[in-house]
């Protein structure tokens, strides 16, 4: 018979998830099911939002009693040395495993598969967040058991904290020599939120027995559309780009109308024909449709008062069925933005005029919060959300067209030179995206880029993507001027 | 109110001999001072020792029943210079901080204290915070008991050790005239075990009995001549006292067989991590039974010469187990052999990491190679397989909390960088040195609690640009006012200060301060740092009292930047720390709703069709429940903003989108609860109006979709 030893439990989690009440939870298992039981956490200041474990040993009471002493329990997990991690989000779990909890001898790994994202996922200026993918496959790889799904999301369902229904899931995974009664006792016995906590508990459970839930693939395109425009679609496009298409013409015609959304299929229609490739016409599909459909005032007014997104608005606050929601945006339109959304003769007129500036330029300092559910504050947006029909004359449109064009001709331009090259130049329209300072910046960065293309005849399609990662990597443009400068340009050969 | 209430807990401590204590470590320590009849307690909070002092403030009732003093300290010198009253009296006192930056600032007091010496017993817990989880410098304490000979407990990190040790404090503390340091490590604070309890005592001699009958000995005095006699009394009576009470108590424990060619020395506190690791390679049980002889140091200072002596001798090689730079231990038991003209090789620091915690798997290491009587590899062994996960998965620092309203000041403190450049920021303690890090990146050094203004001191010269100090309440009242805000005033520092005022001491759990607000029925709250300003002298103050209101708050900031008149200039900057907020706001939000109350609820939101996914928004605020989530829009790939259910509706968000000009995504939600006749007409009249205006707006959608 091999020596008694203790049971090892590691709960890998984030300051002020609940991890310390899982602890809590567990020793209380324990202790009333026959096993000395040890707990440790390190608090601090990783308690304010950080990373941190907490550490559980249950020792068999009847071992220690018939030895006649105390076992020596460690305060802290130990690489190859762990039976059960807990992880209360992805990354976590993934933290564990690269701590060497996780060992396929013997760990049984119980994770919620939700992510919270760490500061520097979330402040990326494009897209950097961690691959969950590689977590899981690791997670697969490594673990003696593993039971993954969004308890965050099932704990929601049931009211209740993730921390349930991690405990749910550690019964339901049956690698603890205890009952199911017994667990639910101590959620009892807490007298704590007990309806909720069992709710949460009754979650965590049914998922873990079901396993691993597989990862629901993200429904995004929706199914075609009969009419005109969509069967030009079909007609005149090859099939695979048929339904990134499909979503640019549904959104530009309820940007502005079918001939707009007819323009743009006839800009892609001119690209084809100019030499681009399927890469090419995929990206130019996704960005001119995102171009052409710029957030304008017009836009961002339309979009704020339609009774979808009321209703999607009461259903993100949880709102209950005939509950009172009242509702206020935070605008800030500067005297720019006022002058773009008028008739380009007179946008243009006004943005000139020092007079006009100093007149009104200082009522349009302050932000401004918008009323939305009040009568005056919703028809503000609805009077201005009814300039639709006139936006093919507004300042805004014009300047935003002619950079189009340029753009478009461009593209194809390198298209039978440099397929490569014009695949970038398609991509660094991510850059132009955004309001007032921000939409500026990308703009500029855009315009630095496209300048750099000029005065490099040479430039190929991977210095352009440097380019752009770089204009991304810093909102003071900072990486994008290094970058420029490690490569200046040739002195001019003579001739 | 602190941040973690024990009123339950504290019930545990009027368990009776024979009874079993369950428990967590820094309750099993108050209940191990009760059981020793101590007089007198103080302290003051920082991790890992924040919850002893919460524990003493919620046991204050069983204390008074005792006949026990407690108070929470003004700071670590205020605590240490309270055991002043052991010194002519038999009065069995403790205090406790947080180490070694609480034992810098106790520091004059207890080289007095130590020199002096005691007649009752003197007890300081210290919470060791060092390796994982720890916010300040890697130091050892041990270094002050060399420096000034008072001695150093590191019990076993169970219940019932750190119990006895608690109690053999005193007992070793009288004996020897000497303070006495009882170390407990992070994990140890906060270990859940048990152990038997016995009876609390209450103290035998009270400071009434002190007062109403004054003892005084020019000789227990710090000054000359007195100051010389104590050099010799330590070392000549004081130490080997302290020896003797060591040995004969046998505090020090030997576990294995008494004889063995190889043997381990160790640090108390690091026993369980060795046992866990001799029986990983099978040679112990749990219970400890080694087959290694291992001589367990549960005093870490002084040493027992003759003990180590006795165990060293006849072996060919001792480990040394002790965490931590320098290495004391080794060092001396180097010299121990050495005067004994043992040949014993004593393998240390060799064999493990330079630096760092003993984890699980260093003490593993160094054991194997220990054992294979292999020098270990110069470099850590490459892990077999270098982790790929190494690279994906994201390192997590701390941050505010959500709705936080330090994280306002720093956004206008970014916000002011852009207007008017950037400016050299001198730190200080508080959860506001989480500026420090993203998404703020703000801030140059951090000298200490209160040492914020000081820390800016030099700069005081002509410039174009002036400096920033911040400083927190905690640190204002713990030494600021007067090493900061007094020295600024008498020294005409022309630099600007900004107080974060937020009613507590929140960084380290949410302690009353003399400013806070509530009220407490134990202690004398409600002074505001106002008035403290202006009463050692500062003219130039600014009073925002709603961080949140970013406009003002980043013109405050410009204003004292820039504004020509000399001298320092104060921002105070107040709002409630929001984790203590919500702790009493929402379950009255709660009563108030099942009691029909009219409420609202606000909180914040993005609209995912107008967000373009550039973060600009996150980067300056980093609030935890301002998020990312995956674009909706087939035709973006950037993740978008998003606003989850824990928002607190602080308002920043909407602030920051108004002061920095972002863009319009953001909405308030207003959730109207039990509303009134008026709001329900009112409710009603719009939602016909709109109602009918979307409609149309919703048909003319239609008629232009594809």
């Amino acid at each position: 018979m091999s020596p008694p030893r203790s049971l090892k439990i590691a709960i890998a989690a984030l300051g002020g998830q609940g991890g310390g009440v899982l602890a809590d939870w567990i020793v209380a298992l324990g202790e009333a099911n026959g096993y000395i039981a040890q707990s440790t956490s390190v608090p601090g200041v990783a308690q304010r939002t950080g990373a941190t474990i907490y550490y559980v040993e249950l020792f068999p009471a009847e071992a220690a009693r018939a030895a006649g002493r105390d076992p020596v329990l460690a305060l802290m997990p130990s690489r190859g040395d762990v039976d059960v991690v807990l992880a209360s989000e992805l990354m976590e779990a993934g933290r564990a495993m690269l701590r060497g909890l996780v060992t396929p001898d013997r760990t049984a790994l119980i994770a919620s598969s939700h992510r919270i994202h760490t500061i520097a996922e979330k402040s990326a200026m494009g897209d950097g967040v961690a691959s969950a993918g590689e977590v899981i496959a690791a997670a697969r790889a490594r673990a003696r058991t593993l039971v993954l799904f969004d308890m965050q999301e099932a704990g929601d369902r049931a009211g209740s904290a993730i921390s349930a229904v991690l405990f749910g899931a550690l019964a339901g995974a049956r690698v603890l020599p205890f009952t199911k009664d017994a667990f639910e006792a101590v959620i009892v016995a807490g007298g704590l939120a007990v309806a909720a906590n069992r709710a949460g508990f009754a979650a965590g459970f049914s998922g873990a027995e079901g396993g691993v839930a597989p990862e629901p693939a993200p429904a995004r395109s929706k199914p075609p559309a009969p009419g005109a425009l969509a069967e030009r679609i079909a007609r005149e496009f090859d099939a695979p780009l048929q339904p990134l298409l499909l979503e640019g013409a549904r959104r530009l015609a309820d940007y502005q109308d079918r001939a707009y959304a007819g323009a743009y299929l006839d800009q892609i229609a001119s690209l084809a024909r100019a030499g681009a490739g399927a890469e090419v016409l995929e990206a130019a599909a996704r960005h001119l449709a995102l171009w052409m459909s710029i957030e304008d005032t017009i836009r961002v007014a339309d979009l704020k008062i339609r009774d979808s997104r009321f209703a999607r608005v009461r259903a993100e606050v949880r709102a209950e069925a005939g509950q009172i929601v009242a509702v206020s945006e935070y605008m800030h339109p500067r005297w720019r933005e006022v002058c773009e959304t008028m008739p380009a003769w007179l946008g243009r007129a006004l943005l000139g005029s020092r007079l006009a500036g100093r007149a009104f330029g200082p009522l349009f300092r302050k932000g401004r919060r918008i009323h939305t559910t009040r009568l005056g504050g919703f028809l503000t947006l609805w009077i201005t959300a009814s300039l639709r029909p006139i936006r093919r004359w507004t300042l805004r449109h014009e300047l935003e067209r002619a950079r189009i064009a340029d753009w478009l001709s461009r593209i194809a331009d390198a298209c039978p030179r440099d397929p490569d090259l014009a695949l970038a130049i398609t991509q660094a329209q991510r850059l132009i995206k955004g309001y007032s300072d921000t939409y500026e910046r990308g703009l500029a960065n855009f315009e630095r880029i496209l300048a750099e293309i000029d005065a490099r005849p040479d430039i190929t399609g991977a210095r352009v993507r440097r380019l752009i990662a770089a204009a991304l990597a810093d909102d003071q443009g900072a990486a994008l001027k290094a970058l420029l400068r490690s490569e200046p340009l040739p002195a001019a050969v003579p001739a | 109110m602190a941040e973690r209430s024990f009123k339950q807990e504290v019930a545990k401590l009027r368990l009776g001999a024979g009874e079993t204590f369950h428990g967590e470590g820094i309750l099993a320590v108050t209940k191990a001072l009760l059981q020793s009849g101590v007089s007198y307690i103080g302290g003051y909070q920082g991790a890992p020792i924040s919850h002893l002092i919460d524990v003493f403030s919620d046991a204050n009732d069983l204390l008074r029943e005792l006949g026990v003093y407690f108070e929470a300290s003004a700071n670590e010198a205020t605590a240490c210079a309270m055991l002043a009253a052991s010194v002519n009296y038999p009065l069995r006192g403790a205090v406790a901080w947080k180490s070694v930056v609480g034992t810098n600032v106790a520091s004059d007091a207890l080289s007095n204290i130590a020199s002096g010496g005691v007649t009752g017993g003197a007890l300081i817990i210290i919470g060791e915070d060092y390796g994982e989880g720890s916010s300040i410098m890697q130091e050892r304490t041990h270094a002050f008991a060399m420096k000034s000979q008072v001695w150093l407990l590191d019990p076993r990190p169970n219940l019932t050790s750190i119990v006895d040790m608690v109690e053999h404090g005193f007992r070793l503390s009288e004996a020897s005239n000497t303070p006495v340091m009882l170390e407990l490590r992070i994990r140890a604070c906060h270990v859940h075990g048990a152990f038997t309890a016995k009876d609390n005592v209450a103290p035998r001699f009270t400071q009434r009995d002190a007062l109403e009958n004054p003892v005084r000995d020019v000789n227990r005095i710090v000054l000359p001549p007195s100051n010389f006699l104590h050099e010799v009394e330590k070392a000549r009576d004081r130490w080997p006292r302290a020896v003797a009470y060591v040995r004969e108590a046998k505090l020090n424990e030997r576990f294995g067989p008494e004889e063995g060619a190889l043997g381990v020395i160790v640090q108390g506190g690091l026993f369980n991590t060795l046992v866990r690791a001799l029986e990983r390679r099978g040679l112990s049980d749990a219970f400890a039974q080694s087959t290694i002889p291992i001589y367990c140091l549960n005093v870490a200072y002084p040493l027992v010469p003759e003990e180590v002596v006795a165990f060293c001798a006849g072996k060919q090689r001792v480990l040394i187990l002790e965490e931590g730079q320098p290495d004391f231990i080794e060092q001396a038991l180097n010299t121990i052999l050495r005067r004994a003209d043992l040949q014993t090789r004593l393998i240390g620091k060799e064999a493990f990491p330079q630096a760092g915690e003993y984890t699980g798997e260093a003490v593993l290491r160094a054991l194997d190679s220990f054992l294979a009587e292999a020098a270990p590899p110069a470099v850590a062994a490459p892990d077999p397989l270098p982790d790929p996960l190494a690279a994906t998965v994201p390192q997590r620092p701390p941050g505010f909390c959500t709705g936080c309203p330090e994280r306002p000041i720093f956004t206008a403190m970014k916000l002011a960088q852009r207007e008017i450049g950037d400016f050299h920021v001198s730190c200080d303690i508080g959860c506001h040195l989480f500026s420090i890090l993203p998404p703020f990146n703000i801030g140059n050094t951090t000298m200490g609690y209160g040492l914020g203004q000081a820390g800016g001191a030099a700069f005081n010269v002509p410039a174009k640009r002036r400096s920033l100090a911040v400083m927190g309440d905690g640190g204002f009242w713990h030494n600021g006012l007067t090493s900061g805000v007094g020295n600024a005033v008498f020294n005409g520092n022309d630099n600007v200060l900004l107080i974060v005022d937020n009613n507590y001491s929140a960084a380290t759990g949410g302690q009353d301060l003399l400013s806070s607000r509530g009220a407490n029925a134990d202690r004398n709250t409600g002074h505001t740092i106002l008035s403290a300003l202006r009463g050692v002298g500062v003219r130039w103050i600014r009073q925002i009292e709603n961080t949140y209101d970013l406009t003002r708050m980043k013109r405050a900031i410009v204003e004292a930047m820039t504004v020509p008149s000399r001298g320092p200039k104060v921002i105070l900057a107040q709002s409630e720390c929001m984790l203590n907020k919500q702790r009493r706001v929402r379950p009255q939000f709660a009563r108030d709703v099942k009691a029909g109350k009219r409420v609202v609820r606000q909180r914040f939101g993005v609209d995912p069709d107008t967000c373009t996914g550039d973060h600009s928004c996150i980067r300056l605020s980093g609030c935890p429940s301002l998020g990312i989530k995956p674009n909706p829009d087939p035709l973006r790939t950037d993740p978008i903003a998003h606003v989850d259910n824990s928002c607190v509706g602080c308002g920043l968000c909407g602030e920051v989108s108004h002061a920095a000009v972002l863009c319009p995504s953001f909405y308030r939600a207003d959730i109207v609860f039990n509303p009134s006749r008026w709001d329900r007409i009112r409710a009603r009249v719009r939602n016909v109006v709109i109602g009918a205006l979307q409609a149309a707006h919703a048909r003319a959608l239609e008629r232009r979709a594809i």
